[in-house]
């Protein structure tokens, strides 16, 4: 089964980090891709610029609105994510709690929904 | 109909239902299937063995038969869906494959363990275990938990629901996360035991019902996977379950355990329960289950209230209370020591305690410590906060009772 793993944590975290910190933090996500790659269980997984880069699409009565945000009031934000490939959901918690940020954060495991043929 | 088939699968259904619905969702992997297609099977169990002889193993028939009636089903579906489908799906053949006959005890454990999976909130890890594996309806659920039986129902979807869709799986788990995972498997059966024995509403200072399914459940856990812990469990729930007569008085009010008349405690399960405990204690393996044993056990062995050991007592409370800390631990470790330290003293040790704003025997046992201070005006304050806490019948006669002790007229 296949299990997004959505990362949230405080984003301006690692900007706070010192440069010897940050760059051990670094080092243990490029670890957990390789430990993930090597298992078979890595399908994607990429960071994201912070929320101060999004922008909200929606359309309505057929006009296409794009706006600054969101910016919910939230302690944490999304800041990344994996998918993963994983046996059940014993093994998908396993490997989320294996990436880096579930130590400050959290990581949000949801399962992929698959439409029956 | 004849009845004899309809007492043999009665029979069946009550010693060996639970048994076959496990091993059928180990099979199925599904539980909504296995539940539908193992309720059709009794139905045709009850044409077919009063027209023909019963099968010698009727519970390997029903298993078989509810196996074949869904595959028929994610046939039927398929087909409905597409015309042309030659391939069987990976389910079908996984479904084709040959499986057990006979019901598989570890299924149940199995089952126990995905019931009570963490990723389900404390309240669906009760429904689903009293419904798949206590084989209690979801009207009788509903009552036992004060909801309405539509919230109840929904409330055991949504958890399959997720079993299903997050794939939490059916497996006991690996030795190294298997002690954490049993004490969650054990948490809720002595959350339906609990729920019985201290009923939140109604006219009942115990609901039989709930306590016997506990202790079923545990014995069952006991005889799947007898760890130390839960033989401490089961100690302690026999222990405790053995006082249920002599709880209430022939008012129909709570009866303190210092008050009880202990002649009215039953002996027979009393003597088990020790026996549980002993052979727990064997393991060398020691746990907050096996410790709050010991002191019912204690409490067992006084046959006067007078006679209590609460020197011993305290002090397992104290190791429970430094290897286990919680508030309410720490409470019923002040309540012991007002028996040795005066209730002055345990007043001041449970004053300092937090969380406790919503917990009822917090307030009735400081109302009770400040009644015996003779400060009457602070008791029926504290009363008055334990009132509010329940609406058990029981448990409010004796309150009431107690605050009228107090000599203040009520409020009203």
């Amino acid at each position: 089964m296949q299990y997004l793993c959505l990362i949230y944590d405080d984003e301006t975290r690692m900007s706070r980090m010192e440069g010897g910190v940050r760059q051990e933090f670094m080092q243990s996500y490029w670890q957990f891709n390789e430990d993930a790659k090597k298992a078979g269980v890595f399908v994607g997984g990429d960071a994201l610029q912070p929320t101060g880069t999004a922008t909200s699409v929606r359309v309505r009565a057929g006009k296409t609105g794009a706006t600054d945000g969101p910016f919910a009031e939230t302690k944490e934000q999304l800041g990344g994510y994996y998918l993963l490939d994983c046996e059940d959901l014993d093994e998908a918690i396993e490997w989320a709690a294996r990436i880096p940020t579930a130590k400050f954060g959290t990581i949000e495991v949801r399962p992929l929904m698959v439409f029956e043929e | 109909m004849s009845t004899l088939a309809g007492q043999a699968v009665d029979r069946v259904f009550r010693n060996e239902g639970r048994a076959i619905l496990a091993t059928l969702i180990e099979q199925l992997r599904d539980i909504d299937l296995a539940e539908e297609v193992l309720q059709d099977a009794y139905v045709t169990a009850l044409e077919k063995w009063s027209t023909a002889p019963l099968p010698d193993r009727p519970a390997a028939w029903l298993l078989t038969t509810a196996r074949r009636k869904a595959l028929d089903r994610i046939r039927r579906r398929r087909t409905g869906e597409r015309k042309l489908q030659v391939l069987m799906t990976e389910r079908e053949e996984h479904l084709a494959a040959p499986k057990a006959l006979e019901p598989v005890p570890d299924d149940e454990l199995r089952l126990m363990f995905t019931c009570c999976h963490p990723a389900l909130s404390a309240q669906a890890q009760v429904a689903l275990t009293l419904s798949i594996l206590g084989g209690l309806n979801t009207k009788e659920i509903a009552r036992a938990f004060l909801v309405p039986e539509v919230t109840m129902a929904q409330r055991l979807v949504r958890a399959k629901r997720k079993i299903k869709h997050a794939g939490i799986p059916y497996r006991v788990p690996d030795a190294s996360e298997l002690g954490e995972r049993l004490a969650g498997v054990l948490a809720v059966v002595y959350l339906i035991f609990n729920e019985g024995y201290f009923p939140r509403d109604g006219e009942r200072a115990t609901r039989t019902d709930l306590c016997d399914e506990a202790i079923r459940l545990c014995r069952h856990i006991v005889s799947l996977l007898p760890k130390a812990e839960t033989l401490g469990l089961l100690s302690l729930m026999v222990l405790q379950h053995a006082r249920r007569d002599a709880r209430v008085d022939a008012d129909g009010v709570m009866v303190r355990l210092e008050d009880h008349d202990r002649a009215r405690w039953r002996a027979d399960e009393t003597q088990v329960g020790l026996e549980i405990l002993n052979s727990a204690i064997k393991l060398r393996a020691p746990g907050p289950y096996q410790i709050q044993a010991a002191i019912s056990a204690l409490h067992a062995e006084a046959s006067l209230a007078a006679d209590t050991d609460w020197p011993q007592i305290v002090l397992l409370y104290r190791e429970l209370a430094a290897k286990y800390p919680t508030p309410v631990v720490e409470l019923n470790l002040s309540v012991a020591l007002a028996n040795l330290r005066g209730p002055e003293f345990a007043l001041r040790r449970i004053e300092e305690l937090s969380d406790m704003d919503d917990y009822q025997p917090y307030f009735a046992a400081r109302a009770d410590l400040l009644r015996r201070l003779q400060r009457y005006g602070e008791a029926v304050e504290s009363y008055d906060r334990a009132l509010a806490l329940t609406d058990n019948s029981v448990v409010v006669q004796f309150l009431r009772r107690r605050r009228r002790e107090c000599g203040v007229p009520t409020e009203q």
